[in-house]
């Protein structure tokens, strides 16, 4: 199959640099579609196909590759991502109303999209930062011991 | 009392560089263990009584006489596992953002012992402090020649990556580490063959946990006997413990190993949070059973804790207060396991999803008699020896506990037909 899209020169540079450290090239799949989803957002079918063309392994082998990692995004995500952890120990310190509040604030509950683009809201197991829980990340950062009145502030950071 | 792991720790400054990291004596134990012969070091280690610390608890020095020393293998790999994702655990991520050149001293000392000369580190990818102050780390290793050709004089090579993750609980399993290093699906492996002798890309590998990897400069420095000494009671060496839930003061602690539940629970986390009631805990993240009031005097070593019908995990303590309703804690923990299942094998894949949605029933008041039974066969048939790896039976141990020390709640959904917490 043809790849409609290509990869461009920076992508397959850092690709290639990936390749260099492994025995294979498709054991630099997951590093490959890291890097394709860090520069376009998400994993469109058309840059699986192209990333999977590129390593030499079939698309619906690369597809399965990224269709079993979380936080590989085969569809289109908004500027921004949120993880809101709804694991035990911010479900114990009440991550639902953080979780009702984001949905009241944004309208958008899971797995959900603002009309504007501005925000995408994810799930997200353990962030690993449970002494402050309820916790949460957007984009790169991380978040801790939300609150009603904090989480406001923090979503007007991001546009 | 001594804490060799975090006494250079400390979240009010920035964490060590390498040459405050070294003017405090770091890479000593390094420039000795590269006078020592490989196997002496794995003897030392093992004689230490080191169990890993990521859950599983084996001996680790063991662990490493598995590799073949035999010169046949000139392909060996190192591996840290840095994929921190069993909830309620936070302590590798303290260690890492709090003295990252620990553990990269840990890993050359580790790697030399089983003579491998690529490692890596396993990152979750949420971890962005730690990849970057690793990132550094690894950089100012190799510029001091404590990485990379012809270490320190010595003829030994290493090379050290950073990988990190894109998110999947399964990638904690060593086996299913191993596939998502080469990137695959994180499935695990059957085993044998073991890590050990057919690893990463088929080659001798061993994974260790961040907290046990940082064990190993102290070791080396102190001996075997030193290391013993700092324990309490059944195990050796010091533990990073954790408590999350509503205690006053949540947070980890490096402690003797086997210091009792009340004294990390009452003197270090400060007791409940006023108005709030203990209930219950799992002691070492999400798949191991609870421990109740009366087990509150129980030593938190790896025997005692199975004494008391759980498992020290990863000695970071979830609490379970008397305003959370137990059946929807546990349904949380559920929901985590089965969306957390690889899909490999069909206890696993079918059997945690029927767990949750039966589990979610009885909370929302739709709960019938018969399901206490339902759920009680599935701790059985997800049980150990029934599924590919320890995924599922870990996923059992919360259920089963609590439908022991907590029956009557669940009873009550049941009959109240609604949740009486809500």
């Amino acid at each position: 199959m043809i790849a409609q899209e290509r990869l461009t020169p920076e992508e397959m540079a850092e690709i290639d640099h990936e390749i260099a450290l492994v025995p294979m090239r498709r054991a630099a799949a997951i590093e490959a579609l890291k890097i394709v989803q860090h520069h376009r957002g998400w994993i469109s079918d058309d840059s699986l196909q192209a990333v999977a063309g590129y390593l030499e392994m079939s698309p619906a082998e690369l597809d399965s590759v990224a269709t079993f990692y979380n936080l590989v995004f085969r569809r289109p995500v908004g500027r921004n991502v949120i993880l809101l952890c709804d694991s035990i120990s911010c479900y114990v310190m009440g991550y639902e109303k953080i979780y009702g509040q984001i949905r009241e604030r944004l309208g958008i509950g899971f797995g959900q999209t603002t009309p504007d683009g501005r925000f995408t809201l994810l799930p997200n197991a353990c962030l690993g930062t449970c002494d402050h829980a309820p916790a949460l990340m957007i984009n790169n950062e991380l978040f801790r011991d939300l609150t009603e009145e904090n989480l406001d502030e923090i979503l007007d950071r991001y546009h | 009392m001594e804490t060799p792991l975090t006494q250079h720790i400390s979240f009010d400054r920035p964490c060590y560089n390498l040459r405050d990291y070294e003017k405090n004596g770091g890479y000593q134990a390094l420039r000795k263990a590269l006078s020592l012969s490989p196997e002496s070091i794995t003897g030392t280690v093992q004689a230490s009584d080191l169990k890993g610390r990521g859950g599983a608890g084996f001996n680790t020095g063991m662990k490493w006489s598995f590799v073949p020393m035999n010169g046949h293998y000139p392909v060996k790999y190192l591996i840290a596992n840095a994929d921190e994702m069993e909830p309620g655990t936070f302590k590798d991520r303290m260690l890492m953002e709090g003295n990252p050149h620990q553990l990269i001293e840990g890993m050359i000392i580790s790697a030399f012992a089983i003579q491998a000369n690529i490692s890596y580190i396993f990152l979750r990818w949420a971890y962005k402090k730690a990849g970057r102050l690793l990132t550094h780390a690894i950089e100012e290793a190799y510029a001091a020649g404590y990485l990379g050709k012809n270490i320190l004089g010595t003829g030994y090579n290493l090379e050290m990556y950073l990988h990190t993750g894109v998110g999947r609980y399964i990638c904690g399993e060593e086996t299913a580490l191993l596939n998502a290093l080469e990137g695959k699906r994180a499935t695990p492996r059957a085993k044998p063959p073991f890590p050990q002798v057919s690893g990463l890309f088929g080659k001798p590998t061993i994974v260790n946990n961040v907290e046990t990897l940082c064990n190993i400069p102290h070791i080396i420095n102190n001996g075997p006997d030193w290391f013993k000494s700092l324990g309490k009671g059944n195990d050796a060496g010091t533990k990073i413990y954790g408590v999350s839930g509503r205690v006053k003061r949540p947070g980890l602690w490096e402690l003797p190993m086997g210091v009792s539940m009340r004294e990390l629970i009452e003197d270090c986390a400060g007791g409940m949070a006023n108005g709030y009631g203990f209930r219950g805990a799992l002691p070492g993240g999400a798949s191991t059973d609870f421990l109740v009031k009366e087990h509150l005097d129980i030593n938190l070593d790896y025997k005692s804790v199975a004494a008391a019908g759980s498992r020290l995990g990863t000695g970071t303590m979830i609490i379970l207060d008397d305003h959370t309703c137990p059946v929807g804690f546990v349904h949380n923990l559920e929901h985590f396991f089965a969306q957390e299942s690889c899909g490999w094998c069909t206890p696993c894949r079918e059997g945690l999803p029927w767990t949750e949605k039966i589990l979610l029933s009885i909370e929302r008041g739709e709960g019938r008699s018969e399901d206490l039974q339902l759920l009680e066969t599935h701790t059985r048939l997800l049980g150990p020896g029934n599924t590919f790896c320890a995924l599922a039976p870990g996923a059992m141990e919360p259920l089963q506990s609590a439908l022991k020390y907590f029956r009557e709640d669940f009873e009550k959904h049941i009959d109240q037909k609604k949740c009486p917490w809500r």
